[in-house]
Parts: structure tokens; sequence; C-alpha cells
């Protein structure tokens, strides 16, 4: 009989999906990361055909699809490209609390943006052309977030 | 090259927390497609389903709601992408000669889960990941670069919430119908700098249906009325990280569009384009998007759209239906865009009409602020 579902008390199963993973970092993220690990010091890699600097480094270049396998060491600073304030709470996914700052901070040295945490400044002074310098965490393990964070450079 | 129509459209009401499951909404859009097309289920040979396992909760999604598609004892295969891809898919599975008719299909239900945890799951976990970015806070990058590049305003962007919105109020399916000025938008809750809540979609649930058949047995099968063809596509993708894009340039679209506009014979898009539904999930990608597309110089979409060249009743119309802004089912908004397409094509759109339209471009994207494109050109 049609109508029946008028009727119907729709339940809702509450879930949850927790899977672990062990994501291989690769051998170019990998020296990436020791060097940010080891030394606090941001390395980058450039295309041998067309001089573009990766930074983060890649595997490719995107543009001439070429091995990337010179290795340059970039001084830490750099410039705001853009920038976001964050205002909304996400406790698992955010590791600092709401408001702070991302930006797309361009290195001095690399021909691309390194998406991070810019701090040390209160987020409402952010602006798009400030100049940046990295903060190392001094407890480092080999990720992203052993950069603290990009700063100004007073 | 074979012709291919859209034959049928059948969606789902937009809704929030929605008491159907998947496999009961694509039942729905799919039984309502096929009996708009006017045929039967055993017409169908083909089904393509655009779905995301993480949004379902659940791997090989497609699996899952292939009874539903009509996929027994048939072939269904799956684009995990924006259903505008999905049906680029079923066209080509059509052309390659092997499929006849074709179920395209794509379903979404955001309020089951969580927006932000998901699409943060979409940047890469070795480097963007641990640092919290989503869809959001990485779009308020976008918005702002696209802002510093062109000296534009965030109320400029506003203007596009007030536009869909208010359009939202003559399409009954819309989830967010409202009047709302431009203070409005700019008094609403602060999201991410510079975007605020109304400059955002809503989570949304809801499935849709497509019908495609090449022209032998669309011409077979239904009558004119309903045929509703594709008349040029293009598809283009720019870098994965976000760092490797300048976010306010839009080559990749541009390409996309420069193959959808060659295949469908369009030479100047502004002019030739009676309407478009472009992808707005955020306000702001509204102009961006119409400067990818050539419909305006870069740089020049808030201007023209201050001017109202986008309103209901101005030069170009775009998101007559409220867009994106007004209901936004991320896998299926596709879709919906191309079925809203067909029926204002076919004049079935009801109190939104367009008089006299004739040529609709269909805008879906996917990836990270806009990352891949696909472009569709459908006619009468």
């Amino acid at each position: 009989m049609p109508g029946w579902k008028d009727d119907v008390d729709v339940l809702v199963h509450e879930g949850k999906i927790s899977v672990p993973y062990s994501w291989t970092v690769g051998s170019t993220l990998s020296r990436f990361y020791c060097e940010l690990r080891d030394n606090a010091k941001i390395w980058a890699n450039r295309c041998p055909s067309c001089g573009k600097v990766f930074a983060p480094p890649k595997i490719k270049c995107i543009d001439c699809y070429e091995d990337l396998h010179d290795w340059v060491e970039l001084p830490g600073t750099g410039t705001v490209e853009t920038y976001t304030v964050v205002r909304y709470e996400e406790p698992v996914l955010h590791p600092r609390k709401a408001p702070f700052a991302y930006g797309i901070i361009k290195m001095d040295g690399a021909d691309t943006g390194m998406v991070h945490f810019i701090g040390d400044v209160d987020p409402e002074e952010v602006k798009a052309g400030m100049r940046v310098e990295a903060v190392f965490e001094d407890e480092r393990e080999g990720n992203i977030l052993d950069i603290k964070h990009f700063r100004p450079i007073t | 090259m074979e012709k291919v129509a859209i034959i049928g459209v059948g969606y789902t009401k937009y809704d929030r927390n929605s008491p159907l499951t998947f496999a009961e909404m694509v039942f729905e859009a799919t039984t309502k497609a096929i009996k708009d097309a006017g045929i039967s289920k055993d017409d169908v040979d083909n089904i393509v389903s655009a779905s995301s396992d993480f949004w379902d909760g659940r791997t090989i999604s497609s699996m899952a709601i292939s009874d539903a598609a009509n996929a027994y004892g048939k072939d269904i295969t799956t684009v995990e992408g924006d259903g505008t891809f999905a049906a680029l898919y079923g066209m080509m599975r059509i052309l390659s000669g092997s499929y006849g008719v074709t179920v395209v299909c794509a379903h979404h239900k955001g309020t089951e889960s969580s927006m932000n945890g998901i699409t943060n799951c979409a940047f890469d976990p070795l480097v963007e990941r641990k640092l919290g970015i989503d869809a959001i806070s990485s779009a308020a990058l976008q918005a702002r670069r696209y802002m510093d590049k062109y000296g534009l305003l965030e109320e400029q962007f506003a203007l596009v919430s007030v536009k869909n919105h208010g359009n939202a109020m003559r399409n009954p399916l819309a989830l967010l119908p409202m009047e709302i000025t431009v203070e409005d938008v700019m008094n609403s809750r602060k999201i991410a700098d510079p975007l605020k809540l109304l400059d955002c979609s809503p989570v949304t649930d809801g499935a849709c249906t497509l019908i495609l058949a090449a022209e032998r047995n669309a011409k077979k099968l239904t009558t004119n009325k309903k045929r509703v063809w594709m008349k040029g596509v293009g598809h283009c993708s720019d870098a994965f990280r976000l760092g490797d894009r300048d976010l306010a340039d839009t080559r990749a679209l541009a390409k996309a569009a420069k193959r959808a506009y060659a295949m469908a014979g369009i030479s100047d898009p502004g002019k030739e384009i009676d309407f478009a539904e472009v992808y707005d999930a955020f306000s702001y990608m509204e102009p961006l998007w119409l400067e990818g597309l050539g419909i305006c110089d870069d740089g020049m979409g808030c201007e023209y759209l201050e001017r109202g060249w986008f309103d209901a009743g101005g030069r170009l119309p775009v998101n007559v239906s409220g867009g994106r802004l007004s209901a936004n089912p991320v896998m299926s908004a596709g879709l919906y865009a191309m079925a809203e397409a067909v029926q204002q094509l076919r004049g079935e759109a009801k109190k939104h009409q367009l008089r006299g339209v004739e040529t609709a471009l269909v805008h879906g994207i996917n990836g990270m602020c806009g990352q891949s494109h696909c472009v569709w050109v459908l006619g009468k």
C-alpha cells in the first residue's frame, strides 16, 4: 500500500570510520623532511630543463615532466602571496585554535608557493606581500609541522 | 562524429538530513529520468555513476547503488568526481560504439558526514593535510588572491550571493531562496576571510540522473521536445598543489572552454551562449570562472556583474537556478546544473524559465579551488 512510508520512524545509525595508514613519503619528500628534522633547513629541487625551483620539492617538473635531481638550499625567507584568517574551530583537523592565519608563501629562491601557517603576528595584520621567515619547532619529527609557522621579518 | 542527446532528467528535491538512503535517492532520480525520457528500464545498457567513497563512508560506493541505478545485469562504471565529468564519460562510452542508452547518475549526502574532514582528505597526506586545510580555507586563499590581483572588493563578491539567492526565489527546487542585500552578506558570520557564511554554499543532499542516447537511439525513442544535444565539451586540469598554481589564474578552465566552444562551433561565447550555469560553491568563483570561460576579460567579472549582465534579465543570465550557493550537493551538483539547462532549453523551467534560449553553458569542477574543469555546451 503506498503511503506507508509516511508513518515510518526513519532511524539514523551513528558510525565512525577509523582506518590506520602508513603512507610512504618517497625519496623526494623524505629528503626534504629529513633536512627539516635534522638540520632545520628548507631544501627545494630544480628542473634541469626549465630551471623552475619547487618548494616543497616535487618528483617531476609539472611543466617539463623531467626528473628533478638538482637540490638547492633555501634561506627560509619568503613573501606571502595570499592568506586567510580561519575563524571556525575544527579541533581534530586544525593543529591550532582559531582564529589563525594560513598563507601561501613564495620562498626566496623558489618559483612555487608553500601553504603554511603565519604566526607570531595578530592574524588581522597579515597581508599579501608581507616578508616572512620560517620558524622551526624545537622537537622535529620529519613532517611539514617541523616548520612551526612563518613569521613577519621585523 | 555521431551526436549524443540528453533525453531524460530526474532528481530528488534538495534536502538536509534527507530521510532517504543513497540507494533510495538514486532510485528516485533514475526512475524519474527514465519516465521523463519515456523509455523502459530495459532500453538502458550502460550506467555511469558519480560518487565519492569518502562522502558515502563506504568503499566502491557505486556498487552499493548499482541496483538502484538500473545496473542489475548491466555494466556500471564510476567517476570519482563531479557529475559533469560522469556525463563526459557517459558520452564517450556511447561514442565508443560499445554502448547504447546510458544512465548517468550522481548522488551526494553532505549532511551525513563532515564537510571539512572530508575535503581536508583531498589534500596530500604527506604535505598540506596535516595543516588542517580544507575546501573552505583553501577557497579563502583563492578569493584573497583574486581580490589582490585585480583590486576587487568583498562587496562585489557579496553581489553574487544576492543575485543567486534571489534567483532561487523563483526556483522551487532551491534549498536557500532568499531576498538579501550586500549588507546582509557582509554582516554574516566570518568563516575564513574574506569568506562569510553567505559567500559559502550550503551542505546539501541530492541525487540527479540524466539519460543519454546517440542520435539514432534518441530519435527512435523520444520526441524532439525531449532531446537536448551535447554540442560541445572540454575538460582540463591544473596543478594539484595550490602553491604550484596562481590561484587567480584560470588557464585550465580557459583551455577546457576553448575545446568545448570549438566542438560546438562557438566563436564568440559572450554573444552565442544564451545562459550559463557556472560553478559557484563560493561567491567569488562565479566572476572568476566567467573570466576563465571567456565570457569576460580577466579581472572584469565583478564589474560586469555590477552592471547586471548576469542577472536573470541580463545579457547573459548566470545561475538562474540559484546556483550552488542556493543548494550544493557536491558530487551531483554538476548533473543538477545540466538538468537545469535541459529544462530551460525545453521550456520546462516554469517560474524561472528564460525566454527564447537555445544554447546553454554548464560548468563543473573537480578538486580544490577548481583544479579541474569540465565545460559543456548544450543546445536544442
